[in-house]
């Protein structure tokens, strides 16, 4: 009796080898079951952790400073995107417009639009520039040239920045804490599968550049093409 | 690896540097920390561990008065094309990490502060000196740290840096150049900060290959020669010398060897 008590106590354990008897294989089996219950509970339960829990630890959230409305502004001008966001004589790209290009047109409210006016006040009036979130922002070691891209290859801004032209609202501006780069950059899909729809901003890794440079030119290029 | 990265007609951006017309002054130097935002360190007595992209080096024919001669070597990064031109350079064989790459496109040979993790495996193989490693953080003195250059990113503690031709500057003329809808780059476009910076014009920097630009020529006289051409590392830094004792300090020739005899040599053996 007491042999028996033993043989079940240490079976789990032990393995197979360590219950010669026939009527322990069962209960072994079922325990083995549990374990691998209890695995798979916890394995799902962590993929899930890191795939839906941890990108939201990862990411702060921030909104701009100011809630600016890129359709009524295209809509307005008449040279698209290049009149806000162009190129200078020497190659180089105006990037965000500076506080001055907005001054043109905003010295005073032209509307009664409460971001206007909230722009008016806090940044025109006193001649603060507008600290801007920039998605698309690189580390210092990148050399992107817009030159290359836009003037040599006649690719439009929203091949890579989607459809922020028609977009009212500025977006939420996902700040990786760890990094301090915008979630843009590793792209919205934490697995990284899949393309991104239809207007919506490229992943900008560098294997992103990559990958379109193979595709696009039919190699990667050497790393002082694209470094500095 | 791919020996070509793009359709246009190859570059081999080259220098040559007139030693007959170097004083020494050490203008070079200055221009190339102040464009490659190169750190110092507060005491540079301690050469060892002093970077710098191009370096005065100080020759000797070690002769007594009055025979006395002195002739200054400024010594970029070599920028070695390797046996039969295909990039195999010292440095791009032995780097585990590829953070140092031959561009095809233009023959300058890259570095990647970011890839690169400090092995130094690249100092070890260079014969020219010409890699350098950061011991520490970059330190700029005061409001220094507003100067620094955006178009050359800072290094950081643990990597090694060596001199890039002013790659920054090739990039800079041919996004004007794609503004103009060109292809090509004119000489005086893509200079490099030391040819600049230099007050008798001893540094002119070209492209190689083009029968236009300066370089083409120099290369072909018969005061040119190269360090450690026995080496076969194949550098796109020519020296031009009437002397004939500092050609020969350009290599560890024995006492019966002569230079020319042994350029006639190598060009045998290829």
């Amino acid at each position: 009796m007491s042999s028996t008590n033993l043989n079940k106590a240490v079976s789990p354990e032990a393995g197979p080898d360590a219950t010669p008897q026939a009527h322990d294989s069962a209960s072994s089996k079922s325990s083995g079951w549990a374990v691998f219950t209890f695995f798979m509970i916890g394995f799902v339960g962590s993929l899930l952790a890191g795939w839906i829990l941890f990108p939201e630890l990862l990411y702060s959230q921030k909104n701009q400073p100011i809630d600016f409305n890129h359709a009524v502004h295209l809509d307005a001008v008449t040279d698209g995107c290049d009149s806000c966001h162009y190129f200078r004589e020497d190659g180089s790209f105006s990037g965000m417009p500076d506080l001055a290009a907005c001054e043109d047109c905003h010295q005073e409210a032209m509307t009664d639009n409460p971001e206007e006016v909230k722009f008016v006040e806090e940044y025109v009036t006193p001649g603060i520039e507008v600290p801007w979130l920039n998605h698309s922002k690189q580390p210092d070691c990148v050399f992107f040239s817009h030159a290359a891209h836009v003037q040599g290859a006649d690719m439009s801004c929203a091949s890579c920045h989607g459809d922020i032209g028609t977009s009212e609202h500025t977006r939420v501006y996902e700040e990786n804490r760890i990094t301090g780069y915008s979630r843009d950059i590793w792209g919205q899909s934490i697995s990284r599968l899949g393309k991104p729809g239809p207007g919506d901003p490229r992943p900008m890794k560098m294997n992103d550049c990559a990958e379109c440079h193979e595709d696009e030119t039919g190699h990667k290029g050497a790393c002082f093409q694209c470094h500095k | 690896m791919k020996e070509k990265h793009s359709n246009t007609p190859a570059k081999r951006y080259g220098m040559i540097i007139d030693l007959d017309k170097c004083t020494g002054c050490g203008a070079c130097m200055v221009g190339c920390y102040a464009e490659n935002n190169i750190p110092f360190k507060p005491d540079e007595t301690n050469k060892l561990d002093s970077i710098n992209w191009i370096r005065v080096f100080k020759l000797t024919n070690h002769k007594p008065y009055p025979e006395t001669e002195i002739c200054y070597l400024p010594m970029p990064c070599m920028q070695c094309d390797g046996v039969g031109k295909h990039g195999h350079s010292p440095c791009v064989s032995v780097c585990p990490a590829v953070a140092t790459d031959y561009n095809y496109d233009t023959g300058i040979i890259s570095q990647i502060y970011t890839r690169c993790f400090g092995c130094r495996y690249c100092m070890a193989a260079c014969p020219y000196h010409a890699r350098k490693f950061n011991w520490w953080d970059p330190v700029w003195p005061a409001d220094m740290e507003k100067y620094l250059s955006p178009n050359v990113s800072p290094r950081m503690r643990g990597v090694v840096e060596k001199c890039s031709f002013c790659f920054h500057r090739y990039q800079l003329a041919r996004e004007k150049a794609y503004m103009e809808k060109r292809t090509d780059l004119a000489e005086g476009e893509y200079q490099t900060a030391c040819a600049d910076a230099c007050p008798t014009k001893a540094i002119t920097f070209g492209d190689l290959n083009n029968k236009d630009h300066a370089v083409y020529k120099l290369k072909n006289s018969p005061n040119a020669f190269r360090l450690l051409e026995r080496l076969e590392t194949n550098p796109k830094v020519y020296y031009l010398t009437t002397k004939k004792w500092v050609r020969k300090a350009g290599d560890n020739y024995l006492a019966h060897e002569e230079p020319e005899t042994l350029k006639t040599r190598i060009k045998e053996h290829h």
